[in-house]
């Protein structure tokens, strides 16, 4: 494997660093304790503390030593995609119902590729939806109205 | 004999009507996740595990162990027929397998591997029945020190299995261990980095962290770059060995088999490394070592019969210490502990008929999956023309339904995001998903554990090291902590692992 300098490593390392920090901040918020009785706080203190620790030793292995990954493009169109999709879904499956809001999570969720036509996309989330409503609802009896309060007048 | 009383307990449990079936929905689920490269027996299970809720708990985990095994048999058709090991141990199995494919022998490769698999799968089997009880009667003697040590020791040897960077895998496990903090304090009841949300008062869900980490980051992987996949498939025909054929592969599938098994009760992907170590065995002690990479029978049938034994033999630390040696196996604990079940050495003897009944479906699904690979490859050859833009929004959509349905609460469908994100980040940077995973289900074990020896003995730390048997297990993970970290071996591990690249 090849070594130098490597911005995964000063990557991953900061963010070990940053939440094993915000877990160790978190915790002194909380009683602490003794080693005999543990307080609440105790324990993500230690695991928050050395994991900032194994963070920082993979930030300076990053810049003497480090593992060096090509860091391929993010696909940002499919991540935001994705993230719509699902926050949608959370979002609106109460409000809409389980059928419009399966249909336009994997609406959405489609947009992640650019590779898929208008019409296609359209016949993928209808077959999916009905998929879904059929495996869900019907058969396993999920509790979740078809069409929830914001379609009903 | 008390071993046959109890596999007739278990056949009779695993031969009723609805077991039977779950288990082949089971394995078939498996067969159809392990060939469709981008899905993975990890975020199948963690998508269908709020779906077995209303089952009878030997159902559901018949069906959910039934995905495991299914898929190291679906990964290897994969691997064999288009070059494309749909699950990581079968990337071995592709090396001859596929080459074989080209030569125009690919139903002797997909016959070998799933006989291999077979007679792998049985032998296993019958050792995890014979081994589990005598280990379950050990880890009855466990105090909470002990826990402890064994927790710990789980975490750091999964880590030494674990490709790529030591330290990184560290880092991964103690993440892991401290999204697993979150929630109600089990001792104060203190609400810990809850933000005043009363829906995290109860913790992060694992299905959350499980198909956000398998399922959300590996669908934005295969995003990065979209590619045609052209699935030229050669015709499958001839699909019985030859003579010679069945000559060379009797004795690659007895040391698999042996290999398998015992690798497989090591934590952190057993099967993975399993199937390496066979076939650099089979072409060590190979007559025709050139052979190797060329389309030699050896090289499908060692691996294939190790992968195998050990995706079985990885239920032995699930079922006698409730320890999880693979991502999957984490999330049987789950399903066992929605159904009122604590993994561990007391399920032998509180609940023989679902611990025998488990085991006794494993070969049931065995000789299953014999049936539906042989006769019905062309089928699976089929899938294989699904094209990606429908797959993902499906697994997508899934994913989001299956974790809605959990508790029906949004926040449980955020995580996934939030988890596939960061997921995705540390995954482009090198660091392996599975450790965090195992974190996050052993943490809060590790600290219950940790504080409950330490009110035993009056806050002192020392008791980890005069109980012998915390002793031992701690000596054993300072040893394989030290083994992951030492560069000469590193390197060697390197040197095993990069043929999987």
């Amino acid at each position: 494997m090849e070594r130098g300098k490597s911005l995964a490593d000063i990557l991953a390392g900061g963010i070990f660093v940053a939440i094993g920090g915000a877990f160790v901040v978190g915790s002194l918020g909380y009683s602490l304790g003794t080693p005999l009785r543990m307080g609440p706080g105790y324990f993500p203190l230690l695991v928050g503390a050395v994991m900032a620790a194994l963070g920082l030793a993979i930030v300076v292995k990053g810049l003497v030593a480090g593992e060096v990954i090509t860091l391929t493009a993010v696909p940002w169109r499919a991540v935001a995609a994705i993230v719509v999709a699902v926050v949608f879904f959370g979002f609106t499956v109460r409000r809409l119902g389980f059928v419009p809001t399966s249909f336009v999570a994997a609406l959405l969720t489609t947009l992640a590729s650019s590779r898929v036509r208008p019409w296609w996309a359209l016949a993928v989330a209808a077959g999916l939806t009905l998929g879904a409503t059929l495996i869900f609802v019907v058969g396993l009896q999920l509790r979740i109205p078809l069409f929830g309060p914001w379609l009903q007048f | 004999m008390e071993l046959l009383d109890n596999l007739a307990l278990g056949f009779s449990t695993a031969f009723l009507v609805q077991n039977v079936l779950y288990c082949f929905v089971g394995v078939l689920l498996g067969t159809a996740v392990g060939v469709l490269p981008g899905i993975g027996p990890t975020a199948t299970v963690a998508m269908l595990l709020p779906i077995t809720f209303n089952f009878e708990p030997v159902t559901a985990l018949i069906m959910l162990a039934g995905i495991y095994y299914g898929a190291q048999y679906g990964g290897s058709t994969t691997a064999i027929l288009i070059n494309l090991p749909g699950e990581s141990s079968a990337a071995v199995t592709a090396l001859d397998g596929h080459e074989m494919a080209r030569q125009g022998r690919a139903g002797p490769a997909l016959a070998t591997a799933a006989i291999g698999s077979f007679f792998a799968g049985t032998v296993a089997t019958l050792i995890l029945a014979v081994a589990a009880p005598p280990l379950a009667d050990v880890a009855l003697k466990f105090g909470p020190a002990e826990y402890f040590s064994l927790v710990l020791l789980g975490l750091i040897v999964s880590i030494a299995l674990a490709r790529g960077s030591a330290l990184k895998a560290l880092a991964m496990i103690a993440l892991g261990i401290l999204f697993g903090t979150v929630g109600q304090d089990i001792y104060t009841g203190t609400p810990r980095f809850t933000f005043d949300q009363r829906s995290l008062y109860s913790g992060i869900d694992f299905v959350s962290v499980a198909v956000g980490l398998f399922g959300v980051a590996e669908i934005l992987r295969n995003l990065e770059n979209e590619s045609t996949r052209a699935a030229v498939v050669s015709k499958v025909r001839d699909l019985w060995p030859t003579r010679e054929d069945r000559r060379r592969i009797v004795a690659p599938i007895l040391r698999g088999t042996g290999l398998g098994s015992a690798l497989g009760v090591l934590p952190g992907g057993g099967h993975v490394l399993a199937s390496f170590t066979s076939y650099a065995v089979e072409k060590r002690v190979s007559k025709r070592p050139q052979e190797f990479g060329r389309g030699a029978i050896e090289g499908v049938a060692g691996p294939e019969s190790a992968n195998n034994a050990a995706a079985q033999t990885s239920f032995i630390p699930l079922l006698t210490l409730g320890l999880p040696a693979h991502p999957v196996m984490a999330l049987m604990v789950g399903a066992f502990i929605v159904h009122g079940i604590t993994p561990g050495p007391n399920v032998i003897n509180d609940e023989p008929a679902l611990f025998w009944g488990l085991i006794a479906s494993m070969w049931i699904g065995n000789v299953l999956l014999v049936l539906l690979n042989l006769p019905l490859i062309g089928m699976w050859v089929q899938m294989l023309r699904i094209p990606y833009p429908v797959l993902f929004p499906m697994i997508i959509l899934f994913a989001a339904i299956g974790t809605y349905s959990l508790n029906f609460n949004a926040w449980d469908v955020y995580a996934i995001v939030f988890f596939g994100l960061l997921g995705y980040i540390l995954i482009k940077c090198g660091c392996e998903p599975a450790p965090m995973l195992l974190g996050f289900v052993l943490g809060p074990l590790l600290e219950e554990n940790l504080r409950r020896a330490l009110i035993i003995s009056r806050g002192d730390a020392t008791v980890f090291l005069t109980r012998p048997i915390s002793a031992v297990l701690l000596t054993v993970a300072v040893a394989a902590l030290v083994i992951a970290v030492l560069p000469t071996i590193r390197k060697r591990r390197e040197e095993v692992f990069t043929e999987d690249e």
